[in-house]
């Protein structure tokens, strides 16, 4: 067998690790991958072009921009601050459990861009988590707000990942239903993300706990 | 019937408003970006697979070179928001609500009443094009009731958009490179190797090597858009569904989601576990993942067990 169109891969991890630009990563790897594989450099630019032009779809999801925006420019970041805000005097813990809930049900609900890390957790979710944090324990060590900051960031990813396959009209699971398709399994989103909720259900509980777990942490420490 | 060419149609409006308000603003680099999407986006079906090749090359060749740049449109300072967020409330949130809210319930709608039956839609399209119709629905509420200058959801947009920059495609590039990676047969050479590892027979072991090669792939790739179409063209699709006969809902989603754990764990996923380390000003640049390791590993075994109970044990 021939291995050598596996040498993709490695342009992909080397091109990373170099920090070069993702895109000429990605279409790097393409080219070399079909180059080694036997085709013609031609064939497989036709091949990427087409492919390209086939996964349109996973790039229409951006119009959405324009209505998030314009709400935006009228405070909509502002609103969802206050809200959270009107929760305060939570503990750390409790805190990021409701983040992480918070997270998971927009995502969900598709409103995945209502979180992130330069919206919500640099201004919002991470300095109210070290205010929380210190308010229970007091003082914290300098590796101990790192944690909490980082954990902060952690808790996003968790949301927004174990979150946003439950909401059908996003990019993954239209790209699930594209490969099955494909190789002749056709599927409904429907399908796909129901099979998204157990998971959900079980970052909630793991992170959740964990979240809880380094609350009572933090106290032992300073004591 | 309503077909995802309208949808194309729609969003290479979008895209060419955008390279304009970019060529207008003098981002020469982003108008040619914006303008070779929406090109791709409202021409890319009449186009050969050549041309829209050689238009692939051009996009990442300006990307690369750096002629993306951030935009700063004019928009509403701080202290407006805050005004305009006290004064309109929670209602805010509405306009946001009814592009998820319709693309939900008209699925919901689509497919358990007779509206399905009237064949509006492309068949299995309905979601995106609901999502679609949402999106121009939600704009037309959002103008009627804010009244903002004619030009305001495109330019802010705009900033959305280019604060984005070509990371906004890099997903449908990932899936293009999948299909490459299908096409020169690395799914085979990753099966063929998978498959010598996997004793024959056993279903367990498989969907444990399939799970393990979305988290492992997808660390590599740093995104599980590239894992999937391997992995499913290599061991999920081939032994899981053809061979074993499991469920192919359970093993696609289930499957992705392993791999989502494998996001967490890699700096590859840069703009989630870099990033955000750079933004807190973070000493150790890997801070982000270490608290993430101890939540991925767990829900990777979770998701191991829910293809296979899931995929196997329920469903025959």
């Amino acid at each position: 067998m021939n291995y050598w169109p596996l040498a993709g891969i490695a342009i992909v991890v080397i091109g990373f690790a170099l920090r070069f630009n993702p895109l000429m990563v990605v279409v790097g790897a393409a080219l070399a991958t079909g180059v080694l594989a036997g085709l013609d450099l031609v064939a497989v630019i036709e091949a990427l072009g087409k492919a390209f032009n086939d996964n349109r779809y996973i790039s229409v999801t951006w119009i959405i921009l324009t209505v998030i925006g314009l709400l935006e420019r009228y405070g909509l970041q502002q609103r969802a601050r206050t809200v959270i805000e009107g929760m305060r005097g939570a503990t750390m813990g409790r805190l990021l459990v409701i983040y992480l809930a918070f997270r998971q049900l927009t995502a969900a609900l598709g409103m995945k861009d209502i979180g992130g890390h330069p919206q919500a957790v640099r201004p919002l979710v991470a300095p109210m988590a070290e205010a929380a944090a210190e308010k229970t324990h007091g003082d914290l060590a300098e590796d101990e707000r790192e944690k909490v900051k980082a954990m902060a960031a952690a808790t996003d990813n968790v949301g927004l990942f174990f979150g946003e396959d439950i909401f059908f009209a996003i990019a993954s699971i239209l790209l699930i239903q594209g490969v099955f398709e494909s190789a002749g399994y056709p599927l409904t989103p429907l399908q796909l993300s129901v099979w998204a909720i157990p998971t959900a259900i079980c970052a909630f509980l793991i992170h959740g706990s964990r979240i809880l777990a380094m609350d009572r942490r933090l106290g032992r420490v300073a004591r | 019937m309503i077909t995802y060419e309208w949808l194309y149609i729609l969003a290479g409006i979008f895209f060419a408003i955008w390279a304009l308000l970019s060529l207008r603003d003098g981002c020469k680099g982003n108008a040619a970006f914006w303008a070779l999407l929406a090109g791709s986006f409202l021409f890319g079906s009449h186009f050969s697979d050549l041309v829209n090749g050689l238009l692939v090359l051009a996009m990442v060749g300006i990307a690369g070179l750096g002629g993306l740049k951030r935009s700063d449109p004019p928009t509403t300072s701080v202290e407006e928001r805050a005004t305009s967020s006290a004064r309109l409330g929670n209602r805010l949130f509405l306009p946001a609500l009814i592009v998820p809210l319709t693309a939900v319930a008209g699925t919901l709608l689509y497919n358990y009443t007779p509206l399905g039956e009237t064949g509006l839609f492309e068949e299995r399209r309905e979601t995106l094009l609901l999502f679609g119709i949402g999106v121009l629905v939600a704009l037309v509420v959002a103008m009627l009731w804010l009244k903002p200058p004619a030009l305001a959801p495109a330019e802010e947009g705009r900033r959305l958009l280019d604060s984005i920059g070509w990371a906004a495609i890099l997903p449908q590039m990932l899936a293009a490179l999948g299909a490459v990676f299908a096409l020169a047969g690395v799914g085979d050479i990753i099966g063929g190797v998978a498959g010598s590892v996997i004793p024959e027979g056993s279903v367990f072991l498989t969907v444990m090597v399939y799970a393990l090669g979305m988290a492992l792939f997808t660390m590599i790739m740093g995104n599980a858009f590239a894992a999937f179409p391997v992995m499913a063209a290599a061991i999920g699709i081939p032994l899981l569904v053809q061979q074993y006969g499991g469920n192919p809902a359970v093993i696609g989603a289930v499957g992705m989601l392993a791999g989502f754990c494998g996001t967490l764990m890699t700096p590859m996923a840069a703009n989630f576990n870099i990033v955000p380390a750079a933004l807190l000003e973070l000493k150790d640049q890997n801070a982000v993942i270490r608290e993430q390791v101890g939540t991925a590993l767990p829900l990777w075994v979770c998701n191991v067990a829910i293809i296979y109970v899931g995929a196997f044990l329920l469903w025959n």
